[in-house]
């Protein structure tokens, strides 16, 4: 991507950079913190501010993981993803003691969700795992296992919180990685097919009534207007009213007349649509689109299988974010609390997020110093 | 070239496995992720187009309807005016007083200002902080209404020290003579749930809201109601008002002018007195109803403010039927106020009114014997002495000389009978019995008894007061005068002559003489010089002679007193029909007319007359309303039944009680009706001032007339 003449004008180590992804990203944050301000009623605070912050913070964050040399992460892997799994742990106690549930630790000033870390550890772990497997087990019941216990130990924990959304997001993440490590295709096909044959025991088993109502909403929308279909309903009427060029920047009706629930977290795209319109919410799929595109091919670049799997599992995670949330607002999926990356607010789903894009800088900067050289590694 | 995603069978047992393959295999299969990725993508984006784009008129019309709230300002209702332009009804203004808790600073300061500034009980005070404190910041509380203006005023020079106080401005009906207009212009409430769904108009579930439930309130309706005006605003989801987006004020309705002048009305439904009855007066010359009085009666004003449970108990309980427009509903036999009408019916037949019928007391027809009111007899009788002496040895005679055919198209030429096409929410219409009639509702063939009894306005004959006044009118003028009620209908009926002058003329002197010579009401004469009342009595009995002797005893069983009238008598401009029920005769009916007629010539000595009666009552109608409710709720408060939730139910009721009351003397009217004694045959000029009814001159204990 660095044509000669860049080079010459720019110093390498910013053209380097990956600029394909970074505008894309620079652009999406500006423009969620654009949104924030008119969710803030038209103000800086509460929300805008301190979204471009934690941006901020969190670019250093993922600059340091992009600095971080192959062998530290193959090293810190399996300590880190037991760490976290510690402190979900830890979240159980915490909550079994106090009384009640909750989702958090309390670390000093600062309050982490160990569920969210869990995500990109999980691909982490995952990737590091089908490294080390010997290539002639991957198709026994060898490469199953063990990932399965990775893979089932937090999904484990974090239902108990309870958290249906997250758990999706980890085992998306996790399956991702073991798709992509060549595990026989009938393995998953056989484990869909289970799956859809248990939906309904899990649907009236398993899953708590304010899950199963927000089911039977998205099922029939209708069913409960002013009741749990009130979130869809005021979503989709906020983005259909917006038409093509939206009401206008701090115009919008539904978010600033307490119209659309949670207008800043989980309905920021709804709160967007109505004031951009369509033109705004093609530029955001646009600008995914660029981002997780660049996700895939920084994928297919790398050298080796634990890079390769680690950036297709940092993508998926991010694109499960994003797919969700947008099926959720537009009335094509579950009312679930899963934030919009970049543009939603919140410390969580912005750190995970930026995480997953340090991860990615990182193989992106290991590829780059050693350019493929196929595919076997070690 | 393999298809790239099912490529992994190669993965399957048996197969080595090497880094390349894996490669493959996993490029294949991240194709297959990406391409998973956009098609999601794709999917998104033509969901996002079809809900902008297809569904964008949709959303934005729930999202306006999201957005702005219309509030229905309710429209001042038009008001009631009588011919002069004097309201019978109208609005008053209502002032009442609204807490904003959220806008309050000090909450429980303001509130004990307020109860000093409009001296509230504590108990309430302590109930509007209960309220407040437990109240949607946004929600107003209501503190007071129905304020005077001084309160109103002293609040509002404090508001800037009273954050949170809203004071507005409402009205609320006002009907200044109260019970005298009640049963005339009905009232106003709350719409009910039927009425809500026949005409499903949001304005009817405004609170406050009030219709015309009962009278011209209802009838005219649709004119009074007025456009409302709308305030449309920019609300929050939780409700709160964010800004004013238009203010539309709303119409006034039209006001109804009506023909009815409001002093007399007022002064008719005071006159009445401790009697139940109504009084109609009608302006000869155009028609005009002037006043239809029917008494007792309620008050519309408190009527209007709910319906009140001891109140209801108290109207309900009364045998002289309040809640009754005895003017509209109340059927009676008419009695001897027919004898003019027959004698044009018999004149119209070609009978000489100077033919002379000997009257002894009494005639033989068939098997049985009919009396005259006057045992004694009244020898020779012409046609106008038949009519001011009222007797009926002539009218039997003569009536079975021409057959009751003639005579019950007379009856119905002069309006008895008759539903007229007036604005009132119901009429009644009575009976004029004849042989097809009879044959008819009965099965069984006419009589020449029951010609004698229809002669004489008994037997089966019912009328209203309403159609008695127009029967009046017609024989005053000779003309077929239709009443009307309101001044933009068109007088009608002048162009139709109903009967010739000059009968006209003889009905007249003989009416006149009633009054004015030798007739049977000489009390009834005005005390006015130059101006001379024209009229005919009429007793009516309801129960048979064995059960009461009319005059005394329960009050139900009396005679009905009835007196038709005109003035002046040689030029009519006035005519009307007084009825009082169960008055004991037609001395306890005249003399309101002469009083009613003296009132329209000369208002000073009209009042004069009424105030010394209401003297001897105990106050106006509506003071002795007031303090009859004061004594019954004292009495009986504690232990009334509710009243009935829905109007309809009140009037359902009424009109079912009277159409029983209609048909009360249908079982005598196959007796022979012994006549009852006419008033005051041979009264001296009466004195100037008044005399009350309840001092009836009686002649002697002679059978007056009296019918079926």
């Amino acid at each position: 991507m660095n044509s000669t003449a860049a080079r010459r004008v720019v110093p390498d180590a910013i053209a380097r950079q990956p600029w394909e992804m970074l505008i894309p990203l620079v652009l999406l944050t500006a423009f969620g913190g654009l949104v924030l301000y008119s969710a803030g009623g038209g103000a800086m605070q509460p929300f805008a501010a301190s979204h471009f912050i934690r941006f901020a913070v969190f670019a250093v964050m993922t600059a340091i993981i992009a600095a971080l040399p192959r062998d530290i992460v193959r090293m810190v892997t399996y300590p880190g993803y037991l760490a976290v799994l510690l402190m979900l742990l830890g979240v159980e106690i915490v909550g079994a003691v106090g009384g009640g549930s909750q989702r958090w630790l309390e670390l000093g000033p600062i309050r982490i969700q160990p569920s969210e870390l869990m995500k990109p550890a999980v691909v982490l772990a995952m990737a590091r795992f089908y490294e080390t497997l010997p290539l002639g087990m991957v198709g026994t019941w060898r490469s199953l296992v063990p990932s399965g216990v990775l893979i089932g130990l937090p999904i484990g924990l974090v239902l108990m919180q309870p958290d249906l959304g997250t758990s999706v997001a980890i085992a998306f993440g996790g399956v991702v990685v073991m798709f992509l490590a060549g595990l026989p295709l009938w393995w998953f096909m056989l484990a869909g097919g289970a799956a859809l044959g248990a939906a309904p025991l899990v649907y009236f088993f398993a899953l708590h009534d304010y899950q199963r109502a927000r089911v039977t909403t998205f099922l029939d929308p209708e069913s409960d207007p002013l009741g749990a279909g009130y979130h869809i309903a005021q979503s989709k009427i906020a983005i259909g009213s917006g038409g093509i060029f939206g009401k206008g920047f701090n115009n919008g009706t539904q978010s600033h007349l307490n119209y659309l629930p949670e207008p800043h977290t989980d309905f920021v795209f709804a709160t967007m649509a109505e004031e951009w319109g369509l033109a705004g919410g093609l530029f955001v799929l646009l600008m995914y689109g660029l981002i997780l595109r660049w996700g895939m091919k920084v994928a297919a670049q790398s050298q080796d299988r634990f890079s390769a799997l680690l950036a297709a599992g940092a993508t998926a995670t991010i694109f499960f974010f994003i797919a969700i949330n947008l099926l959720m607002v537009m009335g094509m999926a579950p009312a679930k609390g899963i934030p919009l990356p970049w543009m939603s607010h919140g410390g969580s789903s912005m750190m995970t997020n930026m995480i997953c894009i340090g991860l990615l800088m990182m193989v992106n900067r290991w590829n780059q110093r050693a350019p493929r050289r196929g595919l076997a590694s070690r | 070239m393999r298809f790239p995603f099912l490529g992994d069978g190669s993965l399957r047992r048996g197969r080595v496995i090497n880094a390349t393959i894996l490669r493959a295999t996993f490029e294949r299969r991240a194709v297959l992720i990406g391409a998973v990725q956009g098609g999601i993508g794709a999917l998104l984006a033509l969901r996002l187009g079809y809900l902008a784009i297809a569904e964008n008129e949709k959303y934005r019309l729930e999202s306006e309807s999201n957005r702005v709230n219309l509030t229905l300002i309710p429209p001042r209702r038009g008001w009631i005016l009588d011919r002069n332009g004097a309201p019978l009804a109208s609005n008053r203004a209502d002032f009442r007083v609204d807490l904003i808790p959220e806008r309050m600073h000090n909450a429980s300061a303001t509130i004990d200002r307020l109860g000093e500034l409009l001296a509230l009980e504590p108990t309430r005070i302590a109930d509007i902080k209960d309220k407040v404190s437990t109240s949607r910041g946004f929600a107003p509380v209501e503190v007071a209404s129905g304020l005077n203006y001084e309160q109103f005023a002293a609040l509002s020079v404090r508001l800037p020290d009273l954050p949170g106080v809203v004071p507005q401005r409402g009205f609320s009906r006002f009907y200044p003579t109260a019970s005298s207009v009640g049963h005339l212009i009905g009232y106003v409430g709350p719409a009910s749930a039927e009425e809500y769904e026949k005409d499903p108009n949001p304005i009817l579930i405004t609170p406050g809201y009030k219709i015309g439930k009962d009278g011209l309130e209802k009838q005219f309706e649709k004119g009074l109601r007025g456009v409302p005006g709308a305030r449309r605003v920019e609300v929050t989801a939780s409700g709160r008002i964010v800004r004013d987006l238009e203010t539309r004020e709303d119409v006034q309705g039209a006001p109804v002018r009506l023909t009815i002048d409001g002093p007399l009305q007022d002064y008719a439904a005071r006159r009445i007195g401790l009697e139940s009855g109504s009084v109609v007066v009608m302006d000869c010359r155009t028609g005009d109803l002037m006043c239809m009085a029917s008494m007792p009666s309620f008050d519309p004003n408190s009527f209007s403010d709910g319906i009140g449970s001891v109140e209801y108990a108290m109207l309900r309980d009364d045998e002289r039927v309040p809640l009754r427009n005895k003017v509209l509903k109340g059927l009676y036999p008419p009695g001897s106020t027919v004898k003019p009408m027959v004698s044009m019916a018999l004149m119209e037949q070609g009978i000489d009114p100077h033919e002379q019928v000997h009257c002894g007391g009494g005639l033989r027809v068939g098997n049985r014997v009919f009396g005259c009111w006057n045992r004694r007899g009244h020898g020779a009788v012409d046609m106008a002495r038949g009519i001011y002496q009222s007797c009926d040895v002539y009218f039997y005679t003569m009536a079975q000389r021409v057959g009751m055919d003639p005579i019950a198209a007379m009856a119905r030429r002069c309006g008895m009978g008759e539903e007229f096409p007036l604005p009132v929410t119901s009429q009644f219409y009575g009976t004029v019995p004849d042989p097809a009639w009879k044959m008819k509702k009965w099965g069984r063939e006419w009589q020449t008894f029951d010609t004698v009894n229809a002669t004489i306005g008994q037997g089966y004959m019912l009328s209203s007061p309403l159609q008695l006044a127009v029967m009046a009118s017609r024989l005053a003028t000779g003309r077929h005068v239709m009443p009307r009620l309101t001044l933009d209908t068109k007088p009608k009926g002048f162009d139709t002559i109903d009967f010739p002058s000059e009968h006209v003329e003889y009905v007249r002197q003989a009416m006149s003489d009633v009054v004015n010579g030798p007739g049977t009401a000489g009390r009834a004469r005005l005390p006015i010089k130059d101006v001379q009342i024209a009229g005919k009595t009429g007793t009516a009995q309801v129960v048979s002679l064995s059960i009461s002797n009319g005059r005394t005893g329960p009050w139900k069983y009396r005679d009905h007193g009835l007196f038709i009238f005109f003035a002046p008598f040689d030029n009519p401009r006035y005519a009307g029909a007084v009825v009082i029920e169960h008055g004991g005769g037609s001395g306890a009916a005249y003399p309101i007319a002469r009083d009613v007629t003296t009132f329209l010539f000369d208002p000073t000595k009209g009042m004069e007359a009424l105030t010394a009666l209401e003297k001897q009552w105990g106050g106006t109608a509506q003071q002795r309303l007031e303090a009859r409710y004061a004594t019954y709720a004292a009495e009986r408060g504690a232990e009334v039944r509710r009243p009935p939730r829905r109007d309809e139910e009140i009037f359902d009721r009424v009109e079912a009680e009277a159409r029983v009351a209609a048909t009360q003397t249908e079982a005598i009217a196959e007796d022979v009706i012994t006549p009852r004694a006419e008033a005051n045959p041979s009264a001296t000029p009466p004195a100037a001032s008044a005399v009350s009814p309840e001092q009836q001159p009686e002649p002697a204990p002679a059978p007056p007339e009296v019918s079926e």
